[in-house]
């Protein structure tokens, strides 16, 4: 076994502080000096249940959850034992111990809490012991948290055990409990951490596995985000101060991080009643002046596709996110998915007049926020961040300084009441907000309570000063202005040197044999795998994309010129990415394979890897159960 | 210099203010009670000294939807039920524009039922006309959530088995702060129930009861009507929550039997939600819409909550 990186997996039951424990863990591996990347994985209910997060921990940089995992620790479901016999989930105490070990790699080391969990229960678990060469710890995990303090504190034991295991230092652990606990709460947790580490270090060890080594020391610079933290400090860096939602998993995540800072910022926050509510709220916020947000997932997105058409026809600059989740319906709530997209390019009625991005990771979700507002804000239309459960939850280790930027309080193509005055005027006196004869398809906007400024909005069609209409040549000028934004946008986005799209060339060469497109948040995984595939030997690149609407046409086509033959990677069903990329393109579809995964997991690279092997380059085995291969349009 | 100067600078608007130079003035049936809506409006505004530019008149769908088009303020004519989220928002990121929302019967109490309740418990600052003529007007004689029981239309050919809406009753419960019913065939109590809402400080919701000559025959159940405040065989006290409940259960009942009775019949003194956010520390002092025009104003960066990333 290899020791360049560590895959740890906490696993338990919802509601065992799975969730914290890891996060405080990764924290720590990230100030000793190590790049973290985090998966998180959750049943759709408050206590119980198998869940587990895991935290791929080293030293070269990681930018997706790896193949598998090398450390187990199996806390036990605490919430499985139920006094009646027959509890409707049955028995699932000893879950986090049994559905964890098909990732688990070989040589790998289980630690599992024998105060919560039965060895005899997993009746082949030496067998497999024996069979995969893993070296197996039981620990009284709970007993000893017990004895020193709180039974829930069987993680902080489990924490010590790992730390006793690996090697690892407890210096970065113990000053992230500092900064975190306090009193007796704090003692006992350092005390348990201390006997725990104390305890394991004392037996003997049969495995080789130890913390990776750090070139560098610490790591002072590095902040552990995740997407939705990006995606909330994105809008509020750009200026955002009015957010409005109703709860929905995975989009909540977002909503609260914004909820809980926005009024520190002298913002507002709103939970409404419903998501029509949500988006309409952000169209009024917005149409009074102020940088307005709100967001949702599939089934309440659904809700918010007639606000989200009003905001078109009516030009009130709007963002809204959308954190995809498995649908169709409710879907699987809490695993990812990225069915949505084309729920999100052409809901709502008449033609899509929005601009929708598709972060591949923290950097981009928060830069395209960013970007999200300035579009639809200069050009007055909604833009839309779209993203899922897996970029939503997952961490990852970013230079802190990438998020010190400038704060851009402008409104965009809002008039001052000077501006105003010299704007001219319809006979009736009003402003003519909606005039046709402009650069860009932009008609500058006024906020209501300036002097003289006065218009009004519909979302009927509507003449230069918003009164309804259904004059055939108003029409077809208005129709033409609005849609001619897009374009103006597309040019924007062609001539911005930060390219929204990220092309991985493992080598220089231009031209290569094969290439691997997706979207969203598969980008890092994808490059993993690139990068693996390259190492054995293909000729391969890479092309993540995250502009959706205006599609980046010629870069698109630029990348597709320059390979023989492309797999296309997305996470549904029914090739939705690739259906739009043909559709943009007008072509392309004999040279395009796709490869799909639906299961409610995200693709690990490994999957990527055979996957491309077996469908692109035939010389590998058929792709595993949990993916599906679409041939090219002409097979 | 405010970049709301409409707002702070105070002079005498005449009513013509309002009345936009457009031709038609208005696409509404001839006789059709919205007029009075409208007449009352413009009066009431010129009467508390509101100028055009300070007002945003939201409207949800359907002729009372035309409201804002006939309207000369902002305005926005927006989606069918969601003039209330919209209002709400407006008067949350800017608290010194005078906010008003308008809709049908089926728009407030049918499609929009939702945020209606949402809105009133919230009590926000507002003012909330319903033009209830009992009745789908603009898409040509349906059945509304106040159509009495046993109305027959197109799409309840039998006679609808439904009982009416209770609107005064559903405001009470869910929170309104203010509440009346008026009519357009009362120009001057309509007149002067628009400004006692306008000026009160909280969600004040008003039954509008319109007469739609085309689409509801029976327009003349709107005369006579009875002000309940003038009239001796009605006593209760408007503050007390209990009696104006009674008093509006009262009002609804006779109003299926062809009894008109207008009046205020709820007044409450409670904090608007815009102060309650402002007391929990949920919403800034100074309106959120003038940050963005205030060249002083310090905007604060997410760096600073880094630290907790660390």
């Amino acid at each position: 076994m290899t020791n360049d990186e560590l895959l740890w997996r906490i696993a338990g039951g919802s509601g065992d502080g799975i969730d914290s424990t890891s996060q405080n863990f990764a924290k720590a591996l990230m100030r000793s000096g190590l790049n973290i990347f985090t998966h998180r994985h959750y049943p759709s209910r408050i206590r119980g249940g198998h869940t587990y997060v895991e935290v791929r921990a080293a030293s070269h940089e990681v930018k997706s959850r790896g193949d598998g995992y090398n450390f187990l620790l199996a806390l036990g479901d605490s919430f499985a034992r139920n006094p009646q016999e027959d509890a409707y989930y049955g028995n699932e105490e000893v879950k986090p111990l049994t559905e964890n070990l098909d990732d688990l790699r070989e040589g790998g080391v289980i630690v599992y809490d024998e105060g919560l969990l039965d060895e005899s229960d997993v009746a082949d678990l030496d067998e497999q012991a024996e069979e995969n060469g893993w070296h197996v710890y039981p620990l009284n995990l709970r007993g000893l948290a017990r004895e020193h303090g709180r039974e829930v504190m069987r993680n902080t034991a489990g924490v010590g055990a790992t730390a006793a295991l690996l090697g690892m230092e407890l210096d970065p652990v113990e000053e992230l409990m500092e900064e975190r606990m306090s009193g007796e709460v704090l003692e006992q947790n350092l005390e348990i951490l201390e006997i725990a580490k104390n305890e394991v270090e004392e037996r003997e060890f049969t495995h080789d596995l130890q913390i990776p080594a750090v070139e560098d020391g610490g790591n002072d610079e590095q902040v552990l985000v995740s997407g939705s933290t990006a995606i909330a400090y994105g809008a509020i860096d750009e200026g955002c101060r009015f957010i409005s939602g109703y709860p929905m998993t995975p989009w909540t995540d977002v909503f609260t991080i914004m909820s809980q800072n926005l009024p520190e910022f002298g913002g507002i926050a709103e939970q409404v009643e419903d998501e029509i509510a949500a988006a309409s709220l952000a169209i009024g916020a917005s149409h009074a002046g102020v940088k307005a947000m709100s967001g949702s997932s599939g089934g309440g997105f659904a809700l918010m596709s007639e606000p989200l058409g009003l905001a078109e026809m009516a030009e009130t600059p709007i963002v809204l996110v959308e954190a995809m989740r498995a649908g169709p319906s409710t879907g699987m709530p809490t695993k990812p998915e990225q069915g949505d997209l084309e729920h999100v390019l052409y809901t709502s009625q008449g033609d899509s007049n929005r601009v929708v991005f598709a972060p591949g990771n923290a950097q981009e979700a928060y830069e395209q926020t960013r970007r999200a507002f300035q579009l639809a804000y200069n050009y007055q239309l909604p833009a839309i961040v779209l993203y899922d459960q897996k970029l939503s939850g997952e961490l990852i280790n970013v230079d802190e300084a990438f998020f010190d930027r400038e704060p851009n309080p402008s409104l965009g193509s809002v008039l001052t009441e000077e501006e105003i005055a010299d704007a001219p005027h319809h006979h009736s006196g009003k402003f003519n907000r909606y005039r046709h004869d402009v650069e860009n398809g932009v008609s500058p906007r006024s906020i209501p309570g300036q002097e003289d400024g006065r218009f009004l909005v519909t979302g009927n069609e509507h003449t230069p000063q918003g009164h309804i209409s259904e004059d055939p040549d108003n029409r077809i000028n208005q129709m033409d202005r609005r849609m001619e934004k897009l374009e103006s946008i597309r040019a924007e986005l062609d001539a911005n040197d930060q390219s929204s799209q990220t092309v991985y060339t493992p080598d220089d060469e231009a031209e290569h044999q094969y290439g691997i497109m997706t979207f969203g948040s598969q980008q890092g995984t994808v490059e993993e795998a690139t990068k693996r595939l390259s190492d054995d030997g293909h000729s391969v690149k890479a092309l993540g994309v995250s502009e959706l609407l205006p599609y980046p046409t010629e870069e698109v086509k630029a990348f597709l010129d320059s390979v023989d033959q492309c797999m296309i990677v997305e996470m549904n069903a029914s090739a939705q990415f690739r259906g739009l990329t043909q559709k943009e393109l007008g072509g392309y579809g004999e040279m395009m394979t796709s490869l799909l995964k639906y299961n409610g997991n995200p693709f690990e690279p490994e999957e990527i890897v055979e996957g491309f092997e077996s469908s692109i380059s035939g010389d590998g085995d058929a792709p595993g159960h949990s993916t599906t291969f679409v041939p090219a349009a002409s097979d | 210099m405010s970049a709301f100067s409409a707002i702070e600078t105070k002079r005498d608007v005449d009513q013509n203010e309002f009345t936009p130079d457009i031709e038609p003035q208005a696409t509404w049936c001839p006789g059709c009670g919205d007029f009075g809506v409208l007449k009352a409006l413009k009066g009431a505004m010129t009467e508390v000294g509101k100028n055009p530019d300070e007002v945003l008149l939201v409207t949800g769908i359907g002729c009372s939807g035309k409201l804002s088009s006939y309207f000369d303020s902002y305005g926005y004519h927006s989606i069918h039920g969601r003039s209330l989220p919209i209002a709400r928002a407006s008067k949350l990121a800017n608290p010194n524009l005078e906010v008003v929302a308008a809709g049908g019967d089926g728009d407030g109490y049918g499609i929009g039922g939702n945020h209606f309740m949402h809105t009133a418990r919230e009590n926000h600052d507002m003012v909330y006309i319903v033009f209830n003529n009992e009745i789908f007007g603009l898409t040509k004689g349906q059945t509304s959530p106040t159509s009495p029981k046993g109305h027959k239309s197109k799409t309840q050919p039998h006679g609808s088995a439904k009982d009416p809406v209770r609107p005064l009753s559903m405001s009470l419960s869910a929170g309104a702060s203010y509440i009346a019913r008026t009519a357009a065939v009362n120009p001057n109590q309509a007149k002067e129930i628009l400004v006692e809402a306008i000026e009160h400080d909280g969600f004040a919701h008003i039954d509008f009861l319109t007469q739609c000559p085309t689409w509801n025959k029976d327009a003349k159940q709107y005369v006579p009507y009875t002000d309940v405040q003038d009239d001796e065989d009605f006593s209760f006290e408007v503050t007390d929550r209990q009696e104006a409940g009674e008093m509006m259960y009262e009002a609804e009942s006779r109003l299926s039997q062809g009894e008109v009775l207008t009046g205020r019949f709820y007044r409450e003194d409670r904090p608007s939600y815009g102060q309650e956010k402002r007391h929990t520390g949920e919403m800034p002092e100074q309106p959120l819409a003038e940050r963005y025009f205030d060249d002083s104003y310090e905007w604060e960066r997410s760096a600073d909550l880094m630290h907790r990333h660390r």
